[in-house]
This record gives C-alpha cells, sequence and structure tokens, in this order.
C-alpha cells in the first residue's frame, strides 16, 4: 500500500503540490485524473524521490520512502513508467530489461515472465529500443518497469499516442498486475480508457487533491468529471 | 633525400601525438558525455600525471624502467583518487549544474597549477625512458644500380615511441571492453542517455559521477606518464592537451567514444606532420580553425548527427 499523506513538492522555488494526500491499495487501480498541468507528473517523480519532498510523508507498506535518496525508492518495490517512456537509448531491449532486473537483483525468472507478458519484446530482444514503434517502446518501458517486481507501478499516460490494439494490450497488462495484487497508480487523459480500468479515481487540480470517488459512481454520473477536467 | 623518409618520419610523429592526444580526449568525453561536466582543469589531471610520474622516478632510484613501471600503475590511480574527492567535494554539491561547474573547475585548474609551482617548482624535469632502442627506418631508392634500400640518415624512431603507440591502442580498447561488454559500462552509458530514469532505476548516479570523473583524469595522467619520458614534466605542460582534447572532442562529435578516438588520430597526425615541414604554430592555428568550420557546418561532429 502506498500512502502520501499532505505531500508538498515542486521544482526549485517553483512549488507545484499543495498538501495532496493519496492511498493506493494493493490489488487496487488508483486513477489520477486532473487537466494538463495540474501536477499528475510531478506527483509520480515527487514519489520517485526525484523531486525533493518538502513537507509531508510517502509510506510503502508504513515505511517512510519519502526520505530516501531517490535511487533507493525504485529498490523498495516502486516501478515506473515515465510520461514519453524515456528508454535508455542506443541500449539494446536486452540491455533496458537488464537494468530494471538489476534494480531489486530480480532473476532470470522475472525476465521469462516479462517477456511472456510481452512476446513482442522477445522478437525484438537484440534491437535498439529506439528503432522499436511507439507502441513497441510503451512495452518495453512497461516491461522495464515490471523486472523490478515492483509492489507499487506508477504509469503516466501510457496509452498516449498509441494505436487501439496496443492500448488494449497495455491495458490487459495492468488489469493482470491488479490481480497478482500489485497497488498501482495509473495516470491518463482519456476519461472512457480511466473508466474502463480504474477502481477508484482521485482528482488533482493545481497540485491540490479533490475527490476521490469510486469509479463505478463516476461510470453512472459523469458530472463530476466534467467539474474536475470540463469536457 | 626526398620527401618520402620525412613523411614517414613526420607520421610516426604524429602517431605518437594522436596516441596520448587519443587517451586524453577520450578521458574529457567520457566525463563530458556522462555528466555533461566540461572539465577545464582536464589537462592539470594530465600534469599532475606527469608531475607525479617524476616524482616517483627521481624517489625510488635503480633501474629507470622500474620507477617507470610503478609510475604507470601509480600515478594514474592517485590523480584519479584526487578527481573523485574534486567530483564528491565539489561538482556534487554543485548539483553538476553545467555553467557552474565550468566556473568551479577552472578554479579547480589554478589551484592545481598553482600547488604544483609551490611544491615541483618551475623547472622542466625529464623522465628516462624504461627503454629506447634506436630504430632505423629503411627506405628504398632508385639508383644507378637500379631499386636498393638505403637507411637514410635521421629516419627513425625509438623503440620507446612505438611502445607508447601500442600502449594508447591497448587502454582504448580497454576502454571501449569496459563500455560495451561490461555491466559497469551498462549503467554509465544508461547513466548517460538518462540521468533521472537511471536514478529511478537503483542506478545509483552521483557514485558513478565520481567514478567516471576519476576514470577521465586517470586516463588524462595516463597518457601524461607515457609521453614525460618523450616531453619532459612542467607544470604549465596542461595547457595543450587541453586545448587539443576540446578541439578533438568536439570535432569527434561531443561524447562520443570512436568519434573521439578518430578525431584524435586525424589531428594528431596533421599535427605531427604539419610541425615537421612547416611549424606546430601552423598545426594549432589549423586544428582551431577546423573546429570552427565543423561548429559551423556539422555542430554534431564528425560522426554525430548534424546538430539537435
Ligand atoms: N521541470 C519543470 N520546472 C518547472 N516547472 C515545471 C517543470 N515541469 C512541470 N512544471 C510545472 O508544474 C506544473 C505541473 O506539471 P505536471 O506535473 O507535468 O502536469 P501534468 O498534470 O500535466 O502531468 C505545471 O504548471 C508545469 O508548468
Ligand atoms: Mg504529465
Amino acid at each position: 500500500m502506498l500512502q502520501l499523506d499532505k505531500i508538498n513538492s515542486g521544482y526549485g522555488r517553483a512549488q507545484i503540490l499543495r498538501d495532496l494526500s493519496l492511498t493506493v491499495e494493493s490489488g487496487e487501480i488508483l486513477c489520477l485524473l486532473g487537466r494538463n498541468g495540474a501536477g499528475k507528473t510531478t506527483t509520480m517523480k515527487t514519489i520517485m524521490g526525484l523531486l525533493p519532498l518538502m513537507s509531508g510523508q510517502i509510506t510503502l507498506d508504513g515505511q517512510d520512502v519519502g526520505q530516501l535518496p531517490p535511487h533507493e525508492v525504485p529498490r523498495r518495490g516502486i516501478g515506473y513508467v515515465p510520461q514519453g517512456r524515456r528508454l535508455f537509448t542506443g541500449l539494446s531491449v536486452a540491455q533496458n530489461l537488464e537494468i530494471g532486473l538489476r534494480t531489486r537483483k530480480s532473476g532470470q525468472d522475472t525476465l521469462e515472465e516479462v517477456l511472456t507478458l510481452f512476446p513482442r519484446l522477445r522478437e525484438r530482444y537484440r534491437q535498439r529500443a529506439e528503432t522499436l514503434s511507439g507502441g513497441e517502446q510503451q512495452m518495453l518501458a512497461t516491461a522495464r518497469a515490471l523486472c523490478l517486481r515492483p509492489k507499487v507501478l506508477l504509469l503516466d499516460e501510457p496509452t498516449e499516442g498509441l494505436q487501439p490494439s496496443m492500448i488494449e494490450a497495455i491495458r490487459q497488462v495492468i488489469v493482470q498486475m491488479r490481480a497478482t495484487g500489485v497497488a498501482v497508480l495509473l495516470v491518463e487523459q482519456r476519461v472512457d480508457a480511466v473508466l474502463s480500468v480504474a477502481d477508484r479515481v482521485a482528482f488533482i487540480e493545481n497540485g491540490q487533491g479533490g475527490a476521490v470517488v469510486p469509479a463505478e459512481t463516476l461510470r453512472q454520473d459523469h458530472s463530476i468529471v466534467e467539474r474536475y477536467i470540463g469536457v | 633525400m626526398e620527401l618520402g623518409p620525412y613523411l614517414i618520419l613526420a607520421s610516426l610523429e604524429g602517431a605518437v601525438t594522436a596516441a596520448v592526444l587519443a587517451l586524453t580526449a577520450v578521458g574529457l568525453s567520457l566525463v563530458f558525455g556522462v555528466m555533461r561536466v566540461v572539465n577545464i582543469a582536464h589537462g592539470e589531471f594530465f600534469m599532475l600525471g606527469a608531475v607525479i610520474a617524476w616524482w616517483i622516478a627521481h624517489s625510488m632510484g635503480g633501474h629507470p624502467a622500474l620507477g617507470f613501471a610503478v609510475a604507470l600503475v601509480v600515478a594514474p590511480l592517485v590523480v584519479g583518487a584526487i578527481a573523485v574527492a574534486a567530483d564528491m567535494t565539489i561538482l556534487k554539491r554543485l548539483d553538476y549544474d553545467p555553467e557552474r561547474t565550468i566556473v568551479a573547475t577552472i578554479g579547480l585548474l589554478y589551484i592545481i597549477q598553482q600547488l604544483t609551482l609551490m611544491t615541483y617548482g618551475p623547472e622542466a624535469r625529464p623522465v628516462e625512458a624504461p627503454f629506447n632502442t634506436r630504430l632505423a627506418i629503411p627506405w628504398f631508392e632508385n639508383g644507378e644500380n637500379g631499386w636498393q634500400m638505403i637507411w637514410p640518415w635521421g629516419l627513425g624512431t625509438t623503440s620507446y615511441k612505438l611502445a607508447v603507440i601500442g600502449a594508447a591502442m591497448t587502454v582504448l580498447l580497454g576502454v571501449w571492453v569496459l563500455m560495451k561488454r561490461t555491466r559497469i559500462g551498462l549503467v554509465m552509458r544508461a547513466t548517460q542517455t538518462d540521468r533521472e530514469m537511471a536514478l529511478a532505476f537503483g542506478i545509483p548516479v552521483e557514485r558513478i559521477y565520481a567514478l567516471v570523473f576519476g576514470l577521465g583524469a586517470a586516463l588524462a595522467a595516463l597518457a601524461a606518464v607515457l609521453i614525460v619520458p618523450i616531453q619532459q614534466a612542467h607544470y604549465l605542460m596542461g595547457g595543450d592537451p587541453l586545448l587539443l582534447s576540446f578541439i578533438v572532442v568536439i570535432i569527434g562529435g561531443l561524447g562520443s567514444l570512436p568519434g573521439t578516438v578518430l578525431a584524435a588520430i586525424l589531428i594528431g597526425l596533421s599535427d605531427g606532420i604539419i610541425s615537421v615541414f612547416f611549424s606546430p604554430t601552423l598545426a594549432k592555428i589549423l586544428a582551431t580553425l577546423l573546429v570552427g568550420l565543423v561548429l559551423v557546418f556539422k555542430p554534431g561532429g564528425l560522426t554525430g548527427s548534424s546538430g539537435k
């Protein structure tokens, strides 16, 4: 279980997040929904320790991870699929996955499981990451995060700019991860995509947390969504 | 004597320059590539290598090969350690900010230079080569008896110069293997492409930076130990290697190791040839001009993609 308690953070002197609180349970998909620039990516970077925590607390299964040096955060079991994929270019698919495996010293069995989830990557195994198609790159970014056998998975707009078939493949994997007890924090722009997988939806506006509602409620009543993201 | 023998001589001198330059420039390129730090003090690490080599050779006595062999190992290690300390105490505190690290390494340049002047002094001091057999090079001439082999006076090199070229090639091969075939090389390349993602996958970037800065400085020091039996150690000797390394790194494409080696060979050889036939100053002028042209017409370097 990942818990953010009144966190404040930002870039240098520019504070973006203000007293944001969130909880993601194991085996749950929590969707973070908000306009462009609301602070969704900033939230994920703060969880990863890439932005300094000005105040507040971040805990993973009750343990404080907010004060760790950034490279220790993933070692506790937080997998990050960043916005824009950000693969290690120049490195092959195999090497990108190896970096993921080394994070928590996962073994060959983990690699096999991940490649079973994304058979396409096995075909492209020796290819350089930047030569993959957009969808394959997204698969690799997701696979790289799964290589560390995460307890928490952060996905920042994983379906941005993908074809429907690829979106479906990614969605399947996210749902499978939930079934194995992973806590999933998902950022998505497309409301319909969110509602089809989310268990709960948390709204964020100007770096502040808004309502947290069961996805079921939103499926029946779209008006709350419109109030927050104005579609 | 005809042109040919001179050209061979000049190329050999150029090859020695190229070998030492390639080592020095690869160190600079590695630091810039992985850390995005422009290390103005790189030439001083080179100088420290030479000075420490003299100091070791001088205080050991015995056969010159013994002192030299110890210097070859110890000088790069000591200089590497100094660089690691500089990284952890200075660069890390500046958060590796590109502009502030330039200013900081300029400061480091003067500190190292002045400390060396105060302790080692202003003299240029030689280190004896471990071996130095003269090797004459034959030439073929079409005389009255047809083609015959002659040994023109002055055409020759030394076994030591050939050894410098061989040693530099070996070390460069080692660096290539390190970057392409080892785990630590993989981690360094990942850090180079995306520092934030490296952190997000558990790579201790600060430790990698310290290691790379130390390795870069050690390569410069090693190059200096190799050249000091030919050139002598002096507290101001870091200027030329710094300038030439920058030229090479820019021409070769920032942060690209193969490009850097290629450019070092190009600059080293032409430096040797132009210096023999014309003047060393002309060689530097032409190299600097070439950098200007590369920056204008091919900003990514000769091997890099053209611009961003
Ligand atoms: N590197 C940065 N430096 C300064 N401000 C930033 C930086 N990145 C994002 N911001 C600002 O932070 C706010 C939140 O951005 P972000 O978290 O990326 O939004 P989103 O919800 O679209 O992911 C925006 O106002 C943005 O302008
Ligand atoms: Mg974003």
